[in-house]
């Protein structure tokens, strides 16, 4: 095969959605009869890298080309007509058509509307490839690693020539995965060009031929895959082990005590997929617990189980009071919760989305915790006012009154306003999903500020991080989750960003229990 | 190419300058229209306009219990689309309430006192309305069944409903009209201040305009409103419980329809027929929208709306046009404000095949 | 029995098929993601823009019974088509291209609709001079009404499937059509395909502007045909203001109670003209108001199937999963 001209070139891609740049100055080239792993840590802009090249987004500055011909790619369509098809995370499937209905979906073949004939070339696909998927399925009654495969079978049914997968094994078994890595190896010698999103370093070794890896939205460098070592890998995916001096007191060991116990915790989300597998662990008063994985390793259901906001499965959470007095807490929402006399407060993940309401005021949103106290049937502003006012004092909220609604205030102020809340609380227990995710520096060392000084104050903090150098220099235990199960709890101030972040893509690994 | 983005934000002095430009805009493009239709010049249509809104006392007054019954009902409506619930049955619950009223008074209208019978009527045509809300609304909270769908087929039932009673009761029989209720006796008519008939409607409204903008604003419930429908797992996760906030967010809603059917046939009609509500159910919809759904702006908005259509009606008396003149314009203003929203959550960047050079446009 | 069939079922059809009209365009928007509250303003629009091309049109003509029956028939159906098309036009550049809510634009569209009705109605009916508060239109409305020349030949098969006029097939044709589009074709898959997931459709590149544009305004012509079909053959081509009445929100109701099915909209608009006309038929001696009763029937079935279909949650017989919602590409 006679490799001349990159089949796709990126030039300089720079992207921004409001305040937050997802892709800076990115650029990249991918060649016909090659498998590119992209790697990079949540966040990193992987995605909307991606979403530019099948027409998903449209670059702010920056060209793409096409066998060294300069394109626009305006919309999937276009993307199609350039023979770029991409497999995205969150399925792109019409829940009730069935597989064949989905697949030729969006086809302009010439001639006769003929869903028959395309079954069988289906069928002819899923047999050459050992796909297991009934055509005539309606894709509501698949499960998620079915959908998965009707989104491969969709984009080899298409004969792209550039297939983009973006961590596509994540939800398949390690069979399906081979047929998988078996049937893209099949396209690569056929000449086509792959590019492949995934955490798993195993298989960024296993099939891809060269690895290119962004941090933090730019581009941080490649390395031919048979030359590079997965330590090197990872190194280039954290960047280097750095210092970041955040504080970490000794936890007042006269006091400490077991707050909360999880333990056998099972959890499965709504198309029945076990997210939280038999977890359990022990989180003490005056301690920072970190919790670190790849994302929707079940962090966000650990915190929501706790938080009396995701049913559970079996197992039991527990809350000490003190050494005689233990409340059960599954079963509950958060109200009654509350009633119990159990100060739990949580920062959870999607800010705007459930922790705070984007079109209120300061005022009224730190009222959320606090409406419903007093007799009275109208608010009381007043204290909210003045606890608003506090917040932004102390927490040098950057925002032009507390009459503004939060979601004109930028990432970190919204995070001040949501973690100034939940401490106000005088909390027990604090659940924290990316405290720092999106902030500038100062904010986030604020934040550790603020999570520090509610350890020393007695309160179980849980630590749902993704930044490794931050886990390790914060916590005083990390809990390393794979897959929804615990591959090990081990001590923050001994272990190595290796050591985790090998914990975080394969099980067992842990000296800690 | 073409692309449109979200603005990041619009500061509120500009946007409140675009809404009333373009209301300003509508009203020329109106006046051009009635201009063609009647051979008149533009000013002069908008002195007959101001003429039948505000040209007499009694014009006055009219126009104010008017813009007063369609402010009730989208006071009503109100609370429920604060919580992103469409409830597009006004109408049917001004039915309901206005039957239930109209049942009282010539059920009872010999029966008890005056004032009983005034209270009675309240607390029937309120019941009456809640119940037609309360229907879709536990649907709604318990199977998430369509609430625009359902509300909107729950208005005919209600002018069915309604169409029967209006046989049951006529008066003279075989007339298909129920007449004037309590003629002679006045039983069950809203009381007269001052001799006049129109102002404890008005009264009463300017009281509901201001409990309900207390109630959204500074009331526990209304902040539960609010939070609901703004996100719902915002709500979840303080422990507010949605469904029970849905069906009590819409008897209120509901009720206060049905109220509005009592203002208008114990107060204004003294009779019931089918078309009582008059589509206030539905107009109420769009000024609660054009307003934000702040209830001190409907005072504007529903001014604006009751405007057009009285101005307009004075033109088409005036110049032998049809009365739905007033709709047509009603409309073309709609569509003017409709259109503004765009404009203001979002701009248009033109971007040019080769060159990197961004324009933006509104 | 008999007897009341043949008398009652050609009354039935003839009540359903302005509704079968609407429900069909609605349907059609609908499956788009576009919930047209319009469509009762927008059938008015149709009625009387037919009504005002073949008013013109006769005023031309000295003696009415000199119609050209071509003219008679394509100037009042191109009018129609031509008004209801703009309503379309309007509702899509508003929700669609400006992302306007679509409750709020389609109650607007109803109130300009009946007012347009109305307003040029009354006008029309001013211009004529007459005492009675309407328009006729008998050379035209004869030609609408025109039936198979061997209807009155072949008894009660006749009386029962040929007495009407050519629209009442077109409205069966369109119907059987748009089944059949939805449900084989391509497009149909594609138009669906943007009425429960357009981020789907979008991904899969199908042009979601242009399929909601072409569906809405399809629909509004589909539906601006049963306004037409009402004044020019029902109403034996009499327009008076605000005859039509609540058919529009029928015509709504019948979408939920067909589950958005187009093919099941043919007997479901038979029935539902024929619940519509059943206080007609109910033995003499019984209380006038029951009929009032009666015509409440095809709103509450609907509310049931409404219900039924809401608790069931069959996947299948759901509204367009985005039915109402704007939709924006980059909205993340």
């Amino acid at each position: 095969m006679q490799v001349t001209k990159p089949a796709v070139s990126m030039h300089g891609i720079s992207k921004s959605f409001g305040a937050v740049q997802a892709n800076k100055n990115v650029s990249l080239d991918i060649n016909r009869g090659e498998v590119l792993a992209l790697l990079g840590e949540n966040g990193s802009g992987k995605t909307t890298l991606m979403n530019m090249l099948s027409g998903i987004y449209y670059p702010d500055s920056g060209y793409i080309e096409i066998d060294g011909k300069r394109v626009e790619i305006g919309s999937p369509k276009d993307a199609f007509d350039y023979g770029i098809g991409m497999i995205h995370q969150h399925f792109k499937l019409v829940n009730v058509f069935t597989a064949t209905e989905n697949i030729v979906l969006g086809l302009k073949d010439k001639g006769k509307f003929d869903l028959a004939a395309a079954t069988s070339k289906i069928q002819q696909i899923c047999d050459t490839y050992g796909f297991d998927v009934d055509p005539n399925q309606k894709v509501y009654d698949m499960s998620v690693s079915q959908k998965q495969t009707v989104e491969i079978v969709k984009v080899l049914y298409r004969g792209a020539d550039l297939l983009i997968l973006d961590e596509p094994t994540a939800v398949l078994t390690p069979q399906e995965t081979d047929k998988l890595f078996a049937v893209l190896r099949n396209m690569r010698d056929d000449g086509k060009a792959i590019i492949i999103i995934t955490h798993k370093l195993n298989e960024v070794k296993d099939i891809s031929d060269r690895v290119a890896v962004l941090r933090k939205g730019e581009y941080v460098g490649e390395m031919v895959t048979s030359e590079a070592t997965t330590a090197e890998m990872t190194n280039m995916m954290v960047g280097r082990q750095v210092t970041l001096n955040i504080d970490r007191p000794d936890p007042e060991m006269k006091y400490r005590m077991e707050r909360i116990r999880v333990k056998n915790l099972t959890v499965k989300n709504r198309e029945g997929v076990t997210k939280l597998d038999n977890v359990s662990f022990t989180a003490f008063t005056g301690e920072i617990l970190g919790i670190a994985g790849i994302s929707g390793s079940g962090q966000k259901e650990l915190l929501e189980a706790i938080a009396g906001l995701q049913p559970v499965e079996s197992g039991s959470i527990e809350y000490n009071v003190d050494d005689e007095q233990v409340e059960q807490l599954i079963g509950m929402d958060p109200l009654k919760i509350a009633d119990m006399g159990v100060v739990l407060s949580f920062v959870p993940e999607d800010r705007l989305g459930m922790g705070l309401v984007g079109s209120m005021d300061l005022t009224d949103n730190m009222m959320l915790r606090s409406f419903r106290r007093g007799t009275s049937p109208l608010t009381n502003r007043k204290e909210s006012r003045h606890l608003a006012e506090l917040v932004v004092d102390e927490l040098e909220v950057s925002t032009p009154s507390i009459s503004t609604p939060v979601s004109k205030l930028s990432g970190g102020n919204v995070q001040k306003v949501l973690v100034g809340r939940e401490i106000a609380a005088a909390p027990t227990v604090l659940l924290s999903a990316y405290a720092v995710r999106g902030l500038d520096v100062n904010s986030s060392y604020l934040i550790y500020d603020l999570l520090n000084r509610q350890k020393g104050n007695g309160v179980a903090v849980i630590y749902v991080g993704e930044d490794l150098d931050v886990l390790l220099e914060l916590c005083d235990r990390i809990l390393v989750l794979c897959g929804g199960k615990v591959s090990g709890i081990v001590d923050g101030r001994t272990t190595t960003k290796n050591e985790v972040g090998l914990m975080m893509t394969k099980l067992g690994g842990g000296d800690d229990q | 190419m073409i692309h449109v983005v979200k603005r990041k934000e619009m500061p509120l002095a500009q946007s409140v300058a675009i809404r009333l430009g373009v209301i300003g805009v509508a009203l020329v493009v109106c006046g051009i229209i009635t201009a063609i239709a009647t051979g008149l010049n533009p000013i002069g249509v908008y002195a007959t306009m101001i003429q039948g809104s505000f040209g007499s006392p009694r014009k006055v007054w009219i126009m104010l219990q008017e813009v007063a019954l369609l402010l009730c009902v989208s006071l009503a409506l109100t609370p429920a689309f604060r919580m992103k619930f469409w409830n597009l049955g006004g109408e049917g619950q001004i039915l309901a309430g206005g039957l239930a009223s109209a049942a009282c008074m010539i059920l009872l209208g010999d029966k008890v006192p005056n004032a009983a019978l005034i209270a009675i009527m309240f607390v029937a045509s309120v019941a009456a309305g809640a119940l037609w809300a309360a229907v879709p609304a536990f649907f709604k909270a318990k199977f998430n069944t369509n609430e625009t769908l359902f509300t909107l087929m729950m208005n005919y039932v209600a002018t069915q409903l309604v169409a029967f009673y209006v046989i049951v009761w006529e008066n003279p029989k075989g007339s298909g009209t129920i007449g004037v209720i309590n003629q002679q006796s006045s039983a069950g008519w809203l009381p007269t201040i001052a001799g006049n008939k129109h102002l404890l409607i008005v009264l009463l409204v300017a009281l509901l305009t201001v409990g309900m903008y207390v109630y959204l604003n500074y009331s526990k419930q209304g902040y539960e409103i609010s939070v609901v429908g703004e996100s719902p797992s915002t709500a979840r996760y303080v422990g507010i419980k949605v469904s029970k906030v849905i069906v009590r967010t819409l008897i209120i809603s509901g009720a206060l329809c049905g109220f509005a059917g009592m203002l208008l046939v114990g107060g204004s009609a003294h009779t019931l027929t089918t078309s009582i509500a008059a589509g206030r159910g539905f107009t109420a919809v769009m000024v609660a929208w054009l307003a934000k759904f702040n209830p001190l702006i409907m005072i504007g908005s529903s001014g604006l709306i009751e405007f057009m259509s009285h101005g307009a009606s004075e033109i088409a008396t005036t110049y032998g046009l049809n009365q739905s003149f007033g709709d047509i314009l009603t409309g073309i203003i709609l569509f003017f404000i409709i259109g503004t929203e765009f404009f203001i959550t979002y701009r248009v960047v033109l971007s040019h095949n080769k060159g990197k050079s961004v324009e933006e446009l509104g | 029995m008999f007897d009341f069939l043949i008398t009652f079922f050609p009354r039935a059809v003839a009540q359903g098929i302005p509704l079968l009209f609407g429900c069909t365009g609605e349907i059609v928007t609908e499956k788009s993601g576009n919930l047209n509250l319009g469509i009762p303003g927008v059938m008015y629009v149709g009625g009387i823009c037919g009504v005002i091309g073949s008013f013109l049109y006769e005023r031309t003509l000295s003696d009415p019974s000199q119609i050209n029956p071509v003219l008679g028939i394509l100037i009042p159906l191109a009018c129609c088509i031509l008004g209801s098309l703009l309503m379309g036009l309007i509702y899509c550049f508003l929700t669609v291209t400006l992302r306007a809510n679509q409750n709020v634009t389609g109650l607007a569209m109803t109130t300009f609709g009946v007012g347009v009705g109305n307003f040029f109605g009354g006008s029309l009916i001013k211009l004529t001079g007459a005492d009675i508060p309407s328009i006729s239109l008998t050379a035209t409305s004869s030609l609408f009404r025109t039936t198979l020349p061997f209807a009155g030949a072949t008894g009660w098969f006749g009386q029962l499937f040929l007495s009407y006029g050519f629209l009442a097939y077109v409205a069966i044709l369109i119907a059987i059509g748009a089944s059949f589009m939805l449900n084989r074709t391509r497009i149909g898959l594609q138009l669906r395909a943007v009425g429960e997931n357009p981020a789907t459709a979008d991904a899969a590149g199908i042009n979601i502007t242009r399929y909601k544009y072409v569906a809405t305004c399809a629909g509004c012509v589909i539906a601006g045909l049963g306004g037409l079909y009402f004044v020019m053959d029902y109403a034996n081509g009499i327009w008076a203001n605000d005859a039509f009445g609540d058919r529009g929100w029928l015509a709504i109701a019948l979408v939920i109670f067909t589950i958005w099915r187009p093919g099941a909209s043919i007997p479901a608009s038979i029935l539902f003209g024929g619940l519509y006309i059943l206080h007609l038929f109910i033995p003499t001696g019984t209380d006038l108001a029951i009929k009032e009763l009666y015509k409440m029937l095809p709103y509450v079935v609907t509310i049931v199937v409404l219900v039924l279909t809401s608790t069931r949650n069959k996947r299948e017989n759901q509204p367009p999963e985005s039915l109402g919602l704007p939709y924006f590409r980059e909205d993340r």
